[in-house]
């Protein structure tokens, strides 16, 4: 019951008139520009950083709580209402969303989709609650080698997600890991990569890294294949649902939080695969499954549901171990580091008034988030008519100022071109930018904690490997870079019937 | 993403091996620069900071290598797609150049000029780039943009931007 009393202590902090603004404020400016088409979850975040840049810790996460469940939020605003989905996480979402729109139930999509999401936040918060603490102290008795391990872990889960190559994920990771090379080393004071200039001794700013990679290279990317005639909106009253549809909701609505919560809070999880299984599952279970690619309810329900709670999931990761396992994870760690604060099972200790604080503004920020977005759905709607030229250089704007304001150095600016055309490349050539942006934050740490253990075993190559936890973990990693392996065997088995889910 | 093949990618896209020599590029410009650092190695350290860029940077010869040979046998990658991406449409080189062009104006100009007027110039002519040819309304809105953003970041939330030569006078 420890726990309940630190939440209670964090909503006590978070309670105050002023932070009750910054939680709206964020949960508005957020949702704002998540909606606005291109822009993800993880871009909103990397773009509205600086407007916390001038506000104390606890009332910069209060705003962070409410920008990201307002982002996620958004994100599927778009999909529902344009024909054409930006996130993978919000594929699914488009598919039935999108032609419930066209079929007119544009309100019931965007109400089951921020209902879902709300309960799919509140359960997964709550389960945040209980499960953080529980890994906190699982990992405190966790060793050098077993961090390292845990490490490789999210290598390996973010360069074999599904259905993508993997050689190309490895190389992306590769990158990552070099630009997390560059800048002084920390035990000895070598520079590394550094070119001879004296600015890169620090690093590379991981902000400056990620709004690169997510804003400078995808508006680059779009402006390169600009459609000439955006999709149709397709235009939205005030949300809201008829008692069938609540019927036919609420079910999915659990069963997407029940794939959604786990599935992100392990270390290689991510939202594409909830999305997918929840839909799957709806499809199956479903009443009228003829629906099914026409606009059904439950197939918007359902994966809404698991893609908000898989962010919450992530969070867990996040938080404790200080791993994160997506593309909006990785930049809100990105956020904490700028801040000094490092996210890991010390930060429970030391910062426990941060930590609850934290958790406490998800709730707030998820409440918020459904107390305005009913009513404010036809105005977000407009927001995707914003004429393209406007909103893209309205991003290369934003992302220009938020990447000086880190550390006042033109060099920044340079760097951030630099990184906006590499993320330009990568997605001509179909390289996944989330290992990219996790090597970056990652890599320095992995290194810390290999030379920790080699330091322990006073050189020894067989510290590496470590205890029974590393062994598990490392059993694990084998199955996932064996599983093509292991899938092309299963189908040869079992090739009579082909299932193809999504 | 979605499996939908487009016919652009029948053909072999020979670019990719470029990615393949990037890749083998930047993998011995990190060995080259780890082998330029002493070795320091002391038992609090037995390792020193040369052994993890050296392993990067085979591993990203590795790669490269393997990267070819998955190109050789017809590999391609899938390029992203988006609510505003068209991913059939070739390239558009000129409206990049042209962003990429306001961006070194921006990157040039923000210390000696100023945010204002270095984030005007960003602004109008990003737009400018992406087909806008509403030259005297663009010219409010960057300026109303630059203006709003100097006094909500750098004045009331005390955010690094330069003020420049309008020193003084915002």
């Amino acid at each position: 019951m420890d726990n309940l009393t630190n939440l209670l202590n964090g909503f006590g902090d978070v309670l105050t008139p002023i932070n009750l603004l910054l939680a709206l404020l964020g949960v508005t400016v957020g949702t704002a520009v998540g909606v606005l088409p291109g822009i993800g979850p993880a871009m909103t975040v990397a773009l509205l950083l600086p407007i916390t840049y001038g506000l104390e810790p606890v009332q910069a996460f209060i705003m962070f709580a409410g920008i990201f469940y307002g982002g996620m939020y958004g994100g599927s605003t778009t999909s529902i209402l344009l024909n054409t989905p930006g996130e993978s996480s919000s594929v699914v979402t488009a598919i039935e969303g999108n032609k419930m729109a066209r079929a007119g139930r544009a309100a019931q999509a965007l109400a089951t989709a921020a209902i879902g999401s709300f309960v799919a936040g509140t359960i997964g918060t709550l389960l945040l609650v209980l499960v953080a603490p529980q890994v906190v102290k699982f990992a405190i008795s966790l060793g050098a080698p077993d961090y390292l391990a845990i490490m490789l872990l999210a290598f390996a889960g973010a360069t074999s997600v599904l259905g993508s190559s993997r050689i190309r994920g490895f190389a992306a990771l590769l990158l990552g890991l070099v630009i997390g090379l560059v800048g002084i080393d920390k035990v000895t004071g070598q520079q590394r990569l550094t070119l001879g200039i004296p600015q890169l001794a620090d690093g590379i700013d991981v902000v400056v890294v990620a709004v690169g990679i997510f804003a400078v290279g995808e508006a680059l990317w779009v402006a390169a294949h600009l459609r000439r005639n955006p999709g149709t909106v397709i235009p939205v009253g005030r949300p809201w649902m008829g008692k069938s549809d609540w019927r036919r909701s609420w079910k999915p609505w659990l069963r997407g939080t029940a794939y959604g919560f786990p599935i992100g809070a392990l270390p290689a999880g991510g939202a594409e695969i909830p999305t997918f299984l929840s839909y799957a599952t709806e499809k199956k279970l479903s009443k009228h499954p003829e629906e099914f690619g026409h606009g059904a309810i439950e197939g918007v329900a359902g994966p809404e549901a698991a893609n908000n709670a898989s962010a919450a999931g992530t969070l867990v990761p996040m938080l404790a171990l200080g791993l994160p396992t997506n593309a909006t994870a990785a930049v809100m760690l990105a956020a904490f580091t700028s801040y000094g604060i490092q996210p890991g099972p010390l930060l429970f200790q030391r910062e426990p008034k941060l930590v609850w604080a934290l958790i406490a503004s998800l709730f707030i920020g998820n409440l918020f988030l459904l107390l305005l977005n009913l009513p404010l759905a036809p105005a977000w709607a407009k927001l995707l008519q914003i004429p393209r030229p406007y909103l893209y250089a309205g991003i290369i704007f934003f992302a220009s100022m938020g990447a000086y304001a880190v550390n006042a150095q033109p060099l920044d600016l340079l760097l951030l071109l630099v990184l906006g055309l590499l993320g330009f490349a990568m997605r001509r050539f179909g390289l996944p930018v989330l290992p990219l942006i996790i090597g970056v934050i990652l890599g320095p740490i992995a290194e810390r904690q290999a030379r920790m253990a080699l330091q322990l075993s006073n050189g020894d190559v067989s510290g590496l490997i470590g205890g029974p936890v590393a062994y598990v973990i490392y059993a694990v990693i084998l199955v996932m870079i064996a599983w093509p392996l292991i899938a092309k065997l299963r189908r040869k088995i079992m090739t009579k019937d082909v299932v193809y889910t999504g | 993403m979605s499996t939908a093949e487009t016919p652009r990618e029948a053909r072999r896209d020979t670019a990719q091996y470029g990615v393949c020599g990037f890749l083998a590029v930047v993998g011995a410009l990190v060995i080259v620069d780890a082998a330029r650092i002493q070795h320091i190695a002391n038992s609090n350290d037995p390792i020193g900071p040369k052994p993890v860029p050296i392993v990067l940077g085979v591993l990203l010869l590795v790669v490269a290598v393997l990267y070819a040979v998955d190109v050789a046998r017809g590999g391609t990658g899938e390029a992203e797609e988006g609510e505003d991406v068209d991913v059939t449409s070739a390239i558009d080189w000129r409206t990049v150049l042209l962003l990429i062009a306001a961006f070194v104006v921006n990157l040039v100009l923000i210390d000696p000029l100023g945010w204002v007027i270095s984030g005007t110039l960003l602004f109008w002519g990003s737009a400018f780039a992406l087909g806008s040819r509403h030259h005297i309304r663009n010219v409010f809105i960057a300026v109303a943009l630059s203006l709003i953003t100097f006094y909500a970041f750098a004045i009331g939330l005390g955010v690094n931007l330069p003020a420049g030569v309008l020193q003084g006078i915002l």
